[in-house]
């Protein structure tokens, strides 16, 4: 390829259906090569915003651009780029054989005999050339719908949800296959999908979206140690978040009151504004936390944040044990206890001290949705 | 670097018109609707419009019609017709009402008794269509005949005493008599009503039955409260489907009955091809039409299912 | 086998047990014509059965005016199945697939036609081609004929078309199709089932009508017309030769493609 940059870049881009705003003015760089995801719940613009870049939908405002050519104008068929849909969408009437070659049929090249053979080879699904969609699984659909999708090379790779259809463990060993193709071969991915796991897997990068606008974009683990607005810590895991009143910030510290409670949280995890006597709403991942009998309160380190509170409930998961404890900060503090050494005195009914490490504390903004994100996981989860 | 922020809001300039789509012309619907709307305007539409013209003409053959909005045809036509109208909507009304009677249970059998049976049993459903209708409302003739084994059989259980004296048959014929034409209305149009019922009939769950039947309905409960109502949109597409072309029949009442189960039908193909005096007839097929538009529309409304098409 | 248990099974198979009864209502009359297809009969009309012989079938054609009624009209039902499959599989992509204004009227104006007694639709045409002037025939009978068939093609390619995943189509234009070429690759081949239905219900519809033809044929003659015309002069065996030969060849045709997809499924 002639230009080296091959960065999608999304300048302004919006899509408004009527007087219903499905993707808000976005600017958006997509690196060449990353592994890219759009994590949202369904209906939050994401699978609009993969729409744009393919070019099945046009946008109202903005561009599209790959690497240094402008395509916003470019209707699907002129544009270097392909997608792997939902459901995959693969033609009924043909066989494995010809819906891979569709493609590069489509665009005059002759001898596609060896060019598919090996890509089926990369999918692993070099025995099935000549059965027809319906008589696959699911997890050989979705290779073949890969398949393709990259015999084209195309600079950039869609996937609309490529997993939604298969059961989690075909999905797990899907994930990682996914993976292994995409550093082979070194195209650009986009992904879509509303399934956190899934884009902490896979993806470089995760952009969470949230009623069409992008929350927040980073590393999987940046996001996950450090979310910056309510859905975000919501929508990816689960998060204990405590209101609470600034008390006084003391160099890179900020002390924060919560009911009785006095924590420590580092003012750059605080991605408020806090000034004494502000609001901001400390968050703790539950598998952060240590739990403590009451008796034993004493044996607790020095400059833990810690908080009192009863178990309410205990629910034994294998790997670990999940509480949720009655605190006067929080009513349902949920804390993950990995089951190493098991406190027998930890069952419902018993007092303990919660304390973790300030430095895995967070702050967020107070003026939002505290619930930001929790119907969205559970939606998904019944859907 | 991955980069993400809020592109500034547009300035105030107010919303932007949608971009027209670039890639379909918003003119290819239209031109794919063209030939065949305009076919069915001239020759389906249009010639509404000169059936009712034709309704309101007066003169003859040999001088010509002219418009004079004579609307006295129509109460002429009424006037003398009425026993034929009503007769029609009596028969096709009977005969609808045979139809779903005899073609409900066939329609269940083939959608949840006949195993793999079923697409046999629909061969033989739909294939006699192969065969002309004419021929086979000619074998009722054959089937019905006077001391054939069908009335010998009707006349020996007395059933033929009780028809006559209903007058739907006349002494120890069969043929000739309204119970024929009847008869052979139900026999043409049973395919419509079973077609439709099986099709509704068939996308029911039939996990259905079993719930109900674990909820403590016994099965003609379950009939009634489960499988027919979730069967309605059949039986209003198929009970359409029988009484309209019945309606509108003539073929019947001619091969098999006589000059007293003439229907409208018969009168308008007599009026118009052989006495052809066509601003009767055009009154009456006029008539017709409106009648079956109104209790089609009627019926439809109060069945609550409009999205037939 | 106990009396009661007995009663117990007529009462679970009842359904069964009238579903078959109207199964041979259904089919009764066919046996009728294909019986009576060896009838020697000995006045004009075939209606009592008086000795077997196979001599309509060794000359289906020796009734004159009989082939050629039947040629003209697999001649109507050709051009008429041709000519309502295209525009109606027109009208039906353009009501799927796109938003237009009068589509409301569109719909009333598909759904009339089959909303209306066939003596109603004859006899308007009639007016209409007595004021026009024009000459009845083989013309007359196509125009009726496409006329109200289309409906029926609209019907039947509308639903497959409805049921197409559009995502099909997208996929194509993913993959370097463009318009045209997505539309014979990927839509036409996956509505083909619903268009040959239509064109299967059009060309059966056409080739039996009787009705509409009786009206706006003149002095044409297909083959209905052939048979009516013959219920009052005199019914020759032929009739029913060709009537039973026209069941035998539909239901050979529905096995023989029975038995081509199960064996191409068996095969892939």
């Amino acid at each position: 390829m002639t230009d080296t940059n091959g960065d999608v870049r999304l300048s302004g881009i919006s899509k408004t259906y009527g007087s219903f705003t499905a993707v808000h003015p976005l600017d958006l760089t997509v690196p060449q090569g990353s592994f890219f995801a759009l994590l949202g719940a369904s209906g939050c613009g994401k699978t609009t915003t993969l729409r744009m870049i393919a070019g099945l939908e046009e946008p109202t405002t903005g561009t599209v651009a790959l690497g240094d050519q402008d395509v916003t104008a470019l209707p699907p068929y002129k544009r270097p780029v392909n997608t792997v849909f939902q459901s995959y969408a693969l033609f009924p009437h043909l066989d494995v054989f010809e819906n891979v070659a569709f493609g590069l049929r489509r665009r005059g090249i002759k001898s596609v005999k060896k060019q598919v053979e090996e890509m089926l080879e990369l999918v692993q699904l070099g025995e099935q050339v000549r059965k027809k969609p319906h008589q696959l699984s699911g997890g050989q659909q979705q290779r073949v719908a890969v398949a393709r999708a990259l015999i084209n090379h195309p600079k950039v790779l869609l996937l609309d949800e490529p997993l939604g259809a298969l059961d989690l463990k075909l999905r797990r060993q899907m994930q990682l296959e996914l993976k292994r193709i995409q550093t082979e071969v070194g195209i650009t991915f986009i992904h879509v999908t509303h399934d956190q796991e899934e884009a902490m897997t896979m993806a470089d990068t995760v952009a969470v979206m949230n009623a069409g606008r992008v929350e927040q974009l980073g590393s999987p683990a940046e996001l996950y140690e450090n979310p910056q607005s309510t859905f975000v810590a919501n929508f990816l895991g689960t998060s204990n978040l405590i209101e609470a009143e600034v008390d006084a910030k003391s160099g890179d510290e900020i002390i924060v009151k919560a009911a009785d409670s006095k924590l420590v949280l580092p003012a750059a995890r605080c991605s408020a504004p806090a000034s004494a006597g502000g609001k901001v709403l400390v968050g703790i991942r539950p598998e952060k936390i240590s739990l403590t009998h009451a008796d034993d309160a004493g044996s607790i380190p020095e400059g833990r944040n810690r908080i009192t509170g009863t178990i309410a409930d205990a629910s034994f998961i294998g790997v670990s044990t999940q509480y949720v404890i009655d605190s006067p900060v929080c009513d349902e503090f949920a804390v993950y206890v990995q089951n190493i050494e098991r406190d027998g005195r930890l069952v419902p009914g018993a007092e303990v001290v919660l304390h973790w490490s300030p430095a895995h504390t967070f702050g967020l903004d107070a003026n939002q949705d505290i619930d930001a994100g929790v119907e969205s996981v559970e939606e998904e989860a019944a859907a | 670097m991955t980069t993400v922020t809020e592109a500034p809001p547009l300035a105030p300039t107010p919303v932007e018109e949608p971009r027209r789509p670039r890639r379909r012309g918003r003119l290819v619907p239209y031109w794919l609707l063209l030939p065949g709307i305009l076919w069915l305007l001239v020759f389906f539409a249009l010639p509404m419009v000169y059936q009712a013209s034709t309704s309101v003409q007066t003169g003859s053959l040999e001088e010509g019609y002219k418009v004079t909005w004579h609307f006295a045809t129509y109460w002429d036509a009424l006037s003398e017709y009425w026993p034929q109208f009503l007769r029609s909507v009596l028969y096709a009304g009977v005969a609808t009402v045979l139809c779903l009677l005899l073609g409900y249970p066939l329609a269940y059998l083939i959608a949840f008794r006949a195993g793999r049976w079923r697409n046999v049993i629909l061969v033989l459903v739909i294939a006699p269509f192969f065969t002309s209708f004419l021929i086979r409302t000619l074998a009722w003739k054959t089937i019905l005949a006077d001391g054939g084994p069908v009335v010998g059989a009707l006349s020996s259980l007395h059933v033929l005493d009780v028809t006559s004296w209903l007058g739907i048959t006349a002494g120890e014929r069969v043929l000739a008599t309204p119970l024929a034409v009847v008869c052979g209305l139900t026999y043409n149009f049973l395919p419509f009503m079973i077609l439709p019922l099986y099709t509704s009939l068939e996308r029911i769950d039939g996990r259905l039955h079993e719930a109900a039947g674990d909820l403590y309905a016994k099965p003609f409960t379950t009939f009634r409260k489960v499988t027919f109502p979730l069967s309605m949109p059949g039986v209003v597409s198929g009970t359409l489907l029988t009484f309209i072309p019945a309606s509108g029949d003539y073929v019947n009442a001619d091969l098999l009955g006589s000059t007293d189960t003439r229907m409208v039908g018969n009168v308008i193909q007599t009026q118009f091809l052989r006495i052809l005096d066509y601003p009767t007839a055009a009154a009456l097929s006029f008539i017709l039409m409106a009648a079956i538009l109104v209790m089609v529309t009627l019926y439809i409304r109060k069945s609550g299912t409009e999205d037939l098409v | 086998m106990s009396l009661g248990s007995f009663g117990r099974s007529i009462r679970r198979n009842l359904v069964v047990i009238a579903g078959l009864l109207t199964l041979a209502y259904l089919l009764l009359p066919n046996i009728v014509v294909t019986v009576f297809s060896f009838n020697d009969p000995k006045g004009r009309f075939n209606y009592e059965w008086q000795k077997f012989s196979t001599d309509a079938w060794t000359d289906p054609c020796g009734v004159a005016d009989l082939c050629g009624s039947l040629a003209l009209s697999l001649q109507i039902a050709a051009w008429a199945t041709l000519g309502a499959t295209v525009l109606g599989t027109m009208i039906a992509f353009a009501l799927v697939r796109y938003r237009f204004r009068a589509r409301g009227a569109v719909n009333s104006l598909i759904f009339m036609p089959m909303a209306m007694p066939e003596v109603v639709m004859a006899a308007s045409l009639l007016t209409l081609f007595l004021n026009m002037g024009t000459p009845l025939g083989f013309w007359t009978i196509l125009i009726a004929h496409i006329m109200f068939c289309l409906s029926f093609v609209v019907t039947a390619v509308k639903a497959r078309v409805m049921s197409m995943d559009p995502r099909l189509e997208q996929a194509a234009q993913d993959l370097y199709a463009g318009p045209f070429q997505t539309f014979i690759r990927v839509t036409l081949p996956i509505a083909a089932p619903g268009i040959a239905a239509g064109a299967l219900l059009a060309f059966a519809l056409s080739f039996d009508d009787f009705i509409i033809t009786n009206f706006n044929a003149g002095s044409t003659v297909t083959f209905p017309m052939f048979v009516w015309g013959s219920a009052q002069r005199g019914t020759p065996v032929q009739i029913n030769v060709i009537g039973t030969a026209m069941f035998l060849v539909a239901v050979l045709c529905v096995l023989a493609g029975m038995m081509v997809g199960r064996r191409s499924r068996q095969k892939a």
